[in-house]
């Protein structure tokens, strides 16, 4: 057994409101640079709906992750010599078009065009060529509250082995919002195509990360990732990802998207997991049996043995401390009620997600709904939502799991409903959900009154294991380009130096006191 | 000194120096600059054949270039092969990869200049250097019709001289008056060739110096230890 720690975190689809501010928050903080104008490493998509970039759930098409040949587990695109065969022209690469192309206004237009009758126009700017474009035909969010016709949404992968031409109709419409960074996976496929070794997992929290200075831009990462959360910075020519806001996770943050989250939906903690059962796991012949393998690679933060075997592989006692409180254990293990997503792709991703509920209040007022006991919560497959698009989303297809989980979330909510309206707790639906009393009261607390302090339970790291001076490290950490002086500017550089900054329309907006 | 002393009894001697001593500051103290600068997230279309014509092209006449010119002439003749089959191998793999380097070449130069996205994302030295690539390798096919003249009267002095002069420059006893009698084509490629490896440190040739064949022995998952580092520090 070898204990290590994960940062993860978990996502309440259910209270999602699909505001992007966590993908503003994180544009702003991290991907606002030439090059990664078209990368968002936090993007929230309609589901169902294409997402970002177009089918990155379809493996079929981008070969991302791992499958099993012959009873061992191999990345889909191909092992490593294949890999390097392809090295000349990776054939599963996207495009940029399969983003989008990234876009400006010319915004100084309408400060700066003469008078005419008709209002002036600011027309979208192309950032790669600086070019006018004609017309703006993809984006980062095209489908937007399920924009666009149903025929274009209904090439989702997940809706497998569902009847989907009658979520066409009007009143069948269902919806839901999937907020997306990297999953931080235990077995990430981003890392075992890097051919440069450039791609790393973090011992000490699980954070994958690109090393900016050994990443030589073979792009064979944004291939293997399966959820296409590996970027190719353009202008740099290096993998760009999410990076965990490890600056602030070290001391003792939550990342910026989860602080910046409106909807109080993320979660973010500590979970510690058995690494030396983690390629078995992985290797699980069932797909649908995957969820469980890797609930399975999960320990009890609270056993003696668990805990003398973590201390002892050198996981710090803050950081038991903080896997014991953690939300993440909480509702990936004890209630059950988070799931990873897409499990089948056999990464061990660690962002997981509540399933929405989707009830019709409406419909359950006109009683043409089954519902709980109380005659007002409705029953989980009456839900809007089909269970079984959120089971090929969260469980690869097995709908047993998102059906157990959604009792869950239904009976907490029938549990405080009777205590707060009838005024005497009514324990039914919490046996017929299998949870206890606590347990729904705990539910309660995390995912409806969800305090600052419940959903981050963030150990600080501990950079005195790293270095013998940490006090002289002060000030020193966070994300440069690698070796300064290739920015190009101030100093003489000897080799290549930037290209221009990013487009942006040539005549700036005139400021406030230089009008007439 | 002469021309025909500078070119080929100095000029190796600078090339080399800078690309060595070039390559080995930039990547020591460049690490970040040090990529293949892949442009294909830009533009697909086409890449696939262009760029696999060309690296395939230009690595195997690369290799070519090594076993004919660099490896000692008594290895091919204990090998059993003679000179003019010498000769004749080294006219056809050099047809047949040079061609192909050039279809590749002619394909992704285009690329480079009319695609706009890619002319906007690209730095002009890579235009430069694919360009200067290019008009090598076109010097060096126009070598060809000669070679096969040679080899046609069973003649394979100038590849004996051409290889003599290589391993006299590797080995610091440059003997320029071996190509004295050697036709201007293939000085002028010569000439071309050596000015690759000077440049070769300041574009984005580098990537070849960490072609990732370690890749194929290594295990799949990557994980960095913090604690490592101060166990090594402190040992």
């Amino acid at each position: 057994m070898k204990i290590r720690a994960q940062f993860a975190m978990v996502f309440n689809l259910d209270k999602c409101i699909g505001c992007h501010t966590c993908s503003v928050t994180c544009k702003n903080v991290w991907s606002n640079r030439k090059g990664i104008e078209y990368a968002w490493f936090n993007n929230v998509e309609s589901k169902p709906g294409v997402g970002y970039p177009k089918n990155w759930e379809n493996q079929e098409k981008w070969k991302g992750g791992w499958e099993k040949v012959n009873g061992k587990l191999e990345l889909k695109a191909g092992g490593k010599l294949k890999k390097i065969v392809q090295i000349f022209a990776n054939p599963n690469m996207p495009e940029i078009d399969d983003y989008y192309e990234p876009f400006t206004y010319d915004y100084a237009r309408l400060h700066n065009a003469p008078l005419s009758e008709a209002a002036p126009t600011a027309r979208p700017v192309s950032q790669i060529t600086g070019e006018k474009m004609d017309k703006i035909t993809w984006g980062p969010n095209w489908e937007d509250d399920l924009a666009g016709e149903f025929a274009a949404r209904a090439q989702d992968p997940n809706f497998a082995n569902m009847q989907k031409e009658m979520y066409k109709q009007f009143e069948n419409t269902f919806h839901l919002y999937l907020p997306r960074i990297c999953n931080h996976c235990i077995n990430p496929a981003c890392v075992a195509s890097c051919p440069s070794g450039a791609m790393y997992k973090r011992e000490e929290d699980g954070i994958v990360l690109a090393d900016q200075d050994r990443c030589r831009g073979w792009r064979m990462c944004i291939s293997g990732c399966p959820y296409k959360k590996v970027f190719f910075n353009w202008e740099s020519s290096k993998a760009e990802k999410c990076i965990g806001c490890y600056p602030r996770v070290e001391s003792g943050l939550p990342t910026v998207c989860s602080e910046s989250c409106v909807g109080r939906i993320r979660y973010n903690g500590i979970i510690l997991y058995d690494a030396d059962k983690l390629l078995d796991a992985a290797s699980t012949d069932n797909e649908q049996d995957l969820y469980k393998a890797h609930l399975d690679l999960f320990v009890d933060p609270y056993d003696p043995a668990i805990i003398a075997q973590a201390l002892k592989d050198g996981v710090p006692q803050s950081w038991i401390d903080a896997a014991q409180k953690s939300p993440i254990y909480k509702m990936a293990v004890e209630w059950k009620i988070a799931f990873p997503l897409h499990p089948e792709f056999r990464t061990l991703p660690m962002i997981w997600y509540v399933p929405p509920l989707s009830p019709v209040q409406s419909q359950i007022d006109q009683k043409k709904l089954p519902t709980e006991s109380d005659g007002v919560i409705p029953k989980a497959e009456a839900m809007r939502l089909p269970v079984q698009y959120l089971a090929n989303l969260l469980t690869a297809g097995k709908t047993e799991y998102i059906q157990s989980a959604l009792n869950r979330l239904l009976a907490m909510r029938s549990y405080m409903r009777s205590i707060n309206v009838d005024g005497e707790p009514d324990l039914g639906p919490l046996n017929r959900a299998g949870i206890t009393e606590q347990n729904a009261k705990d539910m309660y607390r995390y995912l409806a009154i969800a305090n600052y302090e419940d959903r981050f339970v963030v150990p600080t790291a501990h950079e005195e294991i790293r270095l013998d001076d940490y006090h002289g490290f002060q000030g020193q950490n966070g994300f440069t380009f690698g070796a300064d002086n290739s920015k190009g500017y101030g100093t003489f550089a000897l080799f290549p130096e930037r290209r221009t900054e990013s487009a942006e329309p040539r005549e700036p907006a005139p400021l406030a006191g230089e009008r007439d | 000194m002469n021309a025909l002393n500078f070119f080929f009894g100095i000029y190796p001697y600078i090339a080399l120096s800078v690309f060595v001593i070039g390559s080995w500051i930039r990547y020591d103290n460049q690490q970040y600059t040090w990529k293949t600068d892949s442009s294909q997230l830009l533009s697909k279309s086409n890449m696939w054949i262009a760029s696999n014509l060309f690296h395939v092209g230009i690595l195997s006449i690369f290799a070519g270039h090594f076993a004919g010119l660099v490896l000692p002439h008594a290895l091919w003749v204990g090998l059993g092969v003679s000179d003019l089959q010498h000769q004749w191998i080294a006219i056809v793999a050099g047809s047949v990869f040079g061609s192909m380097c050039l279809i590749g070449g002619a394909i992704l130069w285009l690329r480079r200049m009319f695609n706009p996205r890619v002319r906007a994302a690209g730095r002009r030295m890579d235009a430069f250097i694919l360009g200067w690539l290019l008009l090598t390798l076109v010097a060096g096919l126009s070598t060809l019709p000669v070679s096969i003249g040679h080899a046609n009267h069973g003649d394979p002095g100038v590849m004996l001289a051409l290889s003599g002069w290589v391993q006299s420059v590797l080995t610091f006893q440059a003997k320029p008056e071996l190509l004295a009698a050697v036709e201007p084509v293939f000085r002028f490629h010569m000439v071309l060739g050596m000015t690759v490896f000077l440049l070769f440190p300041f574009t984005r040739l580098v990537h070849i110096l960490t072609a990732p064949l370690s890749y194929v022995g290594r295990a799949y998952q990557i994980v960095r230890s913090k604690r490592r580092l101060k166990a090594t520090a402190s040992a």
